[in-house]
């Protein structure tokens, strides 16, 4: 039935003196590690889970919070006079309209503001008339705007001299809020998803327990996992930050150096929360029930989309000992306020706590079977 | 203890619950360096639980097993490279190819022959490249079979290898199981495939509820029920039923069982019994609506010890 028979394969076997092909690509870790990328990258799904969809995710809510330029508010005035002293004041677009016109616009909400001679309802003569709804925020500001313009415009000088400055750097918009967290959700993701599947789907195949028939080192199966992780980290990190940098321009103020850091620790605890999730679970059904419960709250409290400082003072230990909320703060330390390792310890004890205490848990709980 | 063939696997009164269910039951068993050994019996005899305890995957409750002379509980990693073992029903990953999943394996045992000869040997040459999940099943089959074989194992344990495959693929695979046989190593075998256990086997324990019932060559097994054939026949109808215990007055005749019907005959000659029969039923007006005669073989066995037949339940 084949080229080769076995005694021809035994005397072959016997005449072979060096026992494994020596090539460290033949190491079990080697292979086993290897084995694990290749099924990573076969699955396109997974490959837009990790590097897609975060990256659609910041374009998107970088795109819808973006810092416009600051609003300027429509208003309408009803003589010439007026239209041209209120022209002065850049904050407002100003339309000239006859009364009624003016006033059926303030009702439809197309204008914030009226600004009328007094007399024509009955104030003082030579005096303006704001007509505004008071409250309507458009329309307060468009009030002292219109009031400024107008008694410049009539002559005043301001007797404490004002000046403005902007805020609007990188470094503090909403964007450079949202790509550390995301890569921090990103980090806790992957890692999660990717220990858990692979090894409930092991055993749920039965193929573990092939493994385990082996003379495999068990350690090195798990420590596969860890390794392949680490590969594709640095394609995963590379991926959200040089989207963040090239496309919105967010600044990476802290050492490279310590960035990686703080991602290898971030991802070898929430591998280890994987593996722990995975260390019993039979079924995936059950695996994602139990990887949901774990992520989901953090993705709520751990200040990926808006600070974690919104939630009540009494909660503050509880949500700055969960793992993700270290693992963004530290991110967020590094890239917008360039924190060295020093500034970081905390957020790093807290990932190293949960490292020792995830793995050591799941080695004792492991099924292989 | 030199030239006695030494036992290459000894397990004594091994004993396995699973809750309150009693899975193996004080068994024991010897296989001999270089035989084929096949544990038959229906599902959930205890089969699968007594090869996973002999591969070191389970452990007992109580009881010895002693593998190439060695014992699970000192010598689990030396153990582990000298064996072969391909499970029931083990999915290997789909996303990897041929290649790669014998590499994989290749790369944990410190001897063995290259995986390319592996795969060659089990005709999965020209499959090399193609992803597990585009394999056949006997492909799949064979595939798990070179999984085995990288090691260059002493003894291999197969678990009902060709359950669920075609009868092409199931041929395909005994040669390969013989081929290895005569290179002189020792296989267990489960199944619950008569055929099977009677074309590959040397010696044979059937198991039933945990034990072995019977123990012995396939001739011997066969010879113990001291039949040689056996008739199987329907004749009568719901109106007029056949009268069974004439039947069993036939020079002869052994065993009759009669089911919805169809009577089935153990008988030791076949050319005294079959005449007798015809005369029987002609004396009681009854025609022979079929008639089927086959030499006596292991599932009779295993019917005669049991009164079950293996393939149900």
């Amino acid at each position: 039935m084949s080229d080769i028979s076995i005694s021809e394969l035994r005397a072959r076997e016997a005449a072979r003196k060096s026992p494994r092909p020596g090539a460290w690509t033949e190491h079990p870790l080697a292979q086993l590690t290897l084995v694990r990328f290749l099924e990573f990258v076969r699955e396109p799904e997974a490959l837009f889970w990790v590097f897609v969809f975060p990256i659609l995710l910041a374009a998107g809510l970088g795109l819808a919070f973006r810092n416009r330029p600051a609003d300027v508010l429509k208003i309408a005035a009803v003589t010439p006079q007026l239209a041209q002293a209120l022209r002065a004041e850049k904050g407002l677009d100003v339309a000239r309209m006859h009364a009624a016109a003016a006033q059926e616009a303030l009702r439809t909400g197309k204008v914030a503001l009226v600004v009328e001679p007094a007399d024509a309802s009955g104030g003082g003569a030579g005096g303006v008339a704001y007509r505004y709804d008071d409250t309507n925020p458009e329309g307060r500001t468009a009030r002292l705007l219109a009031y400024g313009a107008i008694e410049r415009a009539a002559g005043r000088v301001d007797p404490v001299p004002a000046s403005d400055r902007f805020l609007r750097d990188p470094g503090s918009r909403y964007i450079d809020f949202l790509i550390p967290g995301l890569l921090g959700m990103n980090l806790m993701g992957s890692a999660i998803w990717g220990m858990g599947f692979a090894i409930v789907d092991a055993r749920r195949k039965k193929l573990m327990k092939r493994l385990v028939a082996t003379p495999m080192p068990r350690q090195y199966y798990l420590l596969s996992f860890v390794l392949s992780r680490l590969l594709l980290l640095v394609v995963e990190v590379a991926a959200v930050l040089g989207f963040g940098v090239l496309v919105f321009g967010v600044p990476l103020r802290g050492s490279l150096a310590v960035l990686m850091l703080v991602c290898v620790l971030a991802s070898l605890s929430f591998s280890a929360l994987g593996l722990l999730i995975a260390s019993r679970a039979r079924t995936i059904e059950a695996a994602s029930g139990i990887m949901n419960t774990v992520m989901m709250p953090m993705w709520i409290v751990s200040g990926v989309f808006f600070s974690a400082q919104r939630f009540p003072q009494f909660l503050q230990p509880a949500i700055k000992g969960l793992p993700l909320t270290a693992a963004i703060d530290a991110l967020r330390m590094n890239i917008l306020q360039g924190a060295g390792l020093a500034l970081l310890g905390p957020q790093m004890g807290v990932l190293a706590a949960w490292l020792v205490v995830c793995f050591v848990l799941a080695l004792r709980l492991f099924r292989w079977r | 203890m030199t030239a006695a063939p030494r036992a290459a696997l000894q397990v004594r009164n091994l004993r396995k619950t699973y809750k309150d269910v009693l899975a193996v039951d004080r068994l024991d068993l010897e296989v001999r360096t270089g035989e084929c050994f096949g544990l038959l019996g229906p599902n959930g005899a205890g089969k699968t639980t007594t090869i996973e305890i002999c591969e070191g995957l389970l452990a007992p409750d109580s009881g010895d097993v002693e593998m190439l002379g060695m014992s699970w509980n000192s010598d689990a990693g030396r153990l582990r490279q000298r064996l072969g073992i391909q499970l029931q029903d083990t999915q290997l990953s789909e996303k990897l190819t041929v290649l790669e999943t014998v590499r994989l394996f290749r790369s944990f045992y410190e001897a063995g022959p290259a995986p390319s000869e592996v795969i060659a040997l089990v005709a999965l040459d020209e499959k090399q490249n193609a992803r597990v999940g585009n394999l056949s099943g006997g492909q799949k089959q064979r595939l798990a079979m070179a999984c085995a074989l990288v090691g260059g194992p002493e003894f291999l344990f197969l678990d009902e290898p060709t359950t669920g495959l075609d009868p092409q693929a199931r041929r395909q695979l005994w040669d390969l199981i013989e081929e290895f046989k005569a290179s002189g190593r020792t296989i267990l075998l489960t199944t619950h495939y008569m055929d099977e256990a009677e074309r590959l086997c040397d010696r044979i324990a059937i198991m039933d509820h945990g034990k072995v019932i019977a123990l012995g060559t396939p001739r011997e097994l066969i010879a113990s029920i001291g039949v040689e054939h056996v008739l199987e026949f329907s004749a009568g109808s719901a109106a007029r039923p056949l009268a069974v215990s004439p039947l069993r007055r036939i020079e002869g005749a052994r065993e009759v069982r009669s089911q919805n019907g169809s009577v089935e005959m153990l008988v030791t000659e076949l050319h005294r019994a079959v005449p007798a029969l015809i005369e029987e039923l002609s004396r009681q007006g009854l025609p022979l609506t079929e008639l089927r005669t086959h030499s006596a073989s292991l599932e009779d066995v295993f019917v005669t010890l049991t009164g079950r037949h293996l393939r149900d339940e």
